[in-house]
């Protein structure tokens, strides 16, 4: 196609970019300026004279980052969260999902998916309330529980000690029905013959799952894990926000509750910007170093 | 017939045991703080509320539904939700149709913005930054246009157009059909469930979200539901706060969190069953073809 008919084309489809025009504006206007804005992670951002008059100050943001152990600190717990989160809330939507693909009786099989998948269109609000009035040791419908495990005086939200787990708990309550979905999408689409030689071969119900359904899944388990391990610097700050209380401050807070702090509530613009920076540069990283190991143990790559 | 081993057995029951218990698990806390939300005050406070109410009594309601604050916050949340829906929808699907032709020039760069959003964000502050240039702050705007588009949604909406046959869209061609009548009266139509799926979950987002108002808005007047709830929630936990809240009344502080909750939660509860099958194809479809 010569370059004269290829304009043609374009002019002919004139109206397709009409079309995308509104879409790419407001990607332009909202996710690329602020990363042009991100530069005054190198300035003194001072309110009166905006982006270009503050002065730069080279990397002394930065510095002043890895001099800051408030910052460790924080780095410190949203790794561990998003770690816990990996190792103990991960493995439940693929059993939900084993479980949901092996029920015949429809009527309990869509019972089972409309309920456990509810709990993830309550907001964040809803369901710390929700955990609030769970856990509470006096008038929740656990306190029973409490009282059998000794601990009828302990407010697990507001203790060090649990303050994590509830953070998992919670997420998990959230999120396991909604996350099998992929999981179980995965499972109906392997091919029901393998099945079939894997009873001719005298594997019973539990071994087909080890030898067929697991390995079928596979790629999709990958696929979860690497977006997971990217995301190992960024937080629900909805979810942490809603439970977070000064009684926590040590294990609780995170990077995108401390990013909200310091800069809303202190006008640290510039130093939280290269907080920002780091937890997106990082994160990035995460997610290419995770995906060439899956290629390299042979998985599909994420593009 | 099945054989009936004893291996069988034990796999059943292991099945239906954790399925049940997943269900348990899931709904009795929700029942709970609905059961104490009409409960009377004595009970609830003593501990003795299950699943179900005891003493019933509708106090609790009449206290968050008769709060101004709570008509106006429930009012700019309905208007955030359908105007912020519409508008997000609309550009998802126009954005989707333009990238699904292949033919476009520039498609694949343009795609490439977009998935690069997904693997790199530019912040917090700069983003608020961005808004408060705009002059946005306290706009419901600004709870309304940042989220546009999301490179996910456009993403499998894209996918759908792309995988409708080209012989469609050939023969609108013939009829001398523009690209955007094609897209209206022929695409549009086909793609309804994949379509309904991101109105649905555009409409739940925007619904429940709260931190891009604890940002950018601080006028009373133009606070969302969820702000108001969590002032509602916080303030009854603080007893020198809630004169307001519970002068007239004995009401335990639980049941009236437990109302802030149905009543903000009743309006998804409501369309969920409806949307219910919808969405479920709509993502498995999604999820298998991508």
């Amino acid at each position: 196609m010569g370059k004269r008919s290829r304009l043609r084309a374009a002019l002919r489809d004139y109206d397709l970019y009409l079309l995308l025009l509104p879409g790419l504006a407001a990607l332009l206007i909202f996710k690329y300026v602020p990363m042009f804005g991100a530069i005054i992670a190198f300035k003194d951002y001072r309110l009166g004279e905006g982006i270009w008059g503050s002065p730069w100050v080279g990397l002394q943001n930065f510095e002043a980052l890895l001099h800051d152990d408030k910052f460790y600190q924080v780095l410190r717990n949203t790794v561990l969260i998003n770690l816990y989160k990996l190792i103990f809330q991960f493995p439940l939507p693929i059993m939900l999902a084993l479980m949901i693909s092996e029920v015949r009786n429809v009527a309990f099989k869509r019972a089972a998916q409309t309920i456990t998948y509810l709990p993830h269109f309550l907001s964040w609000v809803i369901i710390s309330t929700i955990f609030v009035n769970l856990l509470s040791p006096q008038t929740g419908i656990l306190k029973d529980l409490f009282h059998l495990l000794g601990m009828q005086d302990t407010m697990m939200i507001a203790d060090e000690r649990f303050f994590r787990s509830v953070l998992v708990m919670s997420a998990a309550w959230k999120e396991t029905g909604w996350s099998s979905i992929i999981y179980l999408s995965a499972i109906l689409s392997i091919d029901t013959q393998q099945y079939e030689a894997a009873r001719m071969d005298g594997a019973g119900r539990f071994r087909q799952i080890w030898h067929v359904t697991l390995p079928g899944i596979r790629s999709v388990i990958f696929f979860v894990v690497i977006l997971r391990v990217g995301s190992a610097l960024g937080n629900d700050v909805e979810q942490v926000l809603m439970f977070y209380n000064p009684l926590v401050a040590n294990v609780g807070e995170v990077i995108g509750t401390f990013v909200y702090r310091m800069g809303l509530g202190n006008l640290q613009y510039s130093y939280t910007t290269a907080i920002g920076l780091f937890q997106s540069v990082v994160g990035m990283g995460l997610i290419f170093t995770a995906n060439y190991f899956s290629k390299k143990y042979g998985e599909r790559s994420l593009w | 017939m099945r054989l009936r081993t004893k291996g069988e057995v034990v796999y059943e029951v292991c099945v239906y045991t954790g399925l049940v218990l997943g269900i348990l698990v899931c709904l009795i806390p929700v029942l709970n703080i609905v059961a104490k939300s009409l409960s009377g005050e004595s009970y609830v406070v003593a501990g003795d509320v299950g699943i179900w109410p005891v003493h019933f009594t509708t106090d609790a309601y009449n206290i968050v539904l008769g709060s101004p604050k709570f008509l106006s916050s429930f009012r700019n949340s309905v208007l955030i939700t359908v105007v912020g829906t519409l508008i997000n929808v609309t550009l998802t699907v126009f954005t989707g149709y333009a990238l699904s032709r292949s033919r476009l020039a520039g498609q694949k760069l343009i795609m490439m913005l977009f998935v690069f959003t997904m693997l790199f964000q530019a912040g917090i502050m700069p983003t608020y930054l961005v808004i408060k240039n705009l002059g946005l702050i306290n706009s419901l705007w600004s709870l309304m246009l940042p989220g546009l588009v999301s490179p996910f949604n456009m993403i499998i909406v894209r996918l759908y157009f792309y995988n409708i046959p080209d012989s469609l869209e050939e023969s609108g061609k013939m009829d001398g059909a523009s690209n955007i009548r094609i897209l209206f009266s022929i695409m549009m139509p086909m793609a309804a469930p994949v379509i309904a799926t991101t109105a649905l979950f555009c409409a739940v987002e925007y619904w429940n979200s709260y931190f891009d108002a604890l940002m950018y808005i601080s006028d009373a007047k133009r606070l969302p539901l969820q702000v108001f709830l969590r002032e509602v929630i916080m303030s009854v936990s603080d007893a020198s706060n809630n004169i307001e809240m519970m002068a007239q009344t004995q009401v335990a502080q639980e049941s009236i969190r437990g109302a802030v909750v149905v009543a903000a939660t009743l309006p998804i509860v409501l369309v969920y069953p409806f949307l219910q099958r919808f969405f479920v194809k709509g993502i498995v479809l999604g999820a298998v073809k991508g």
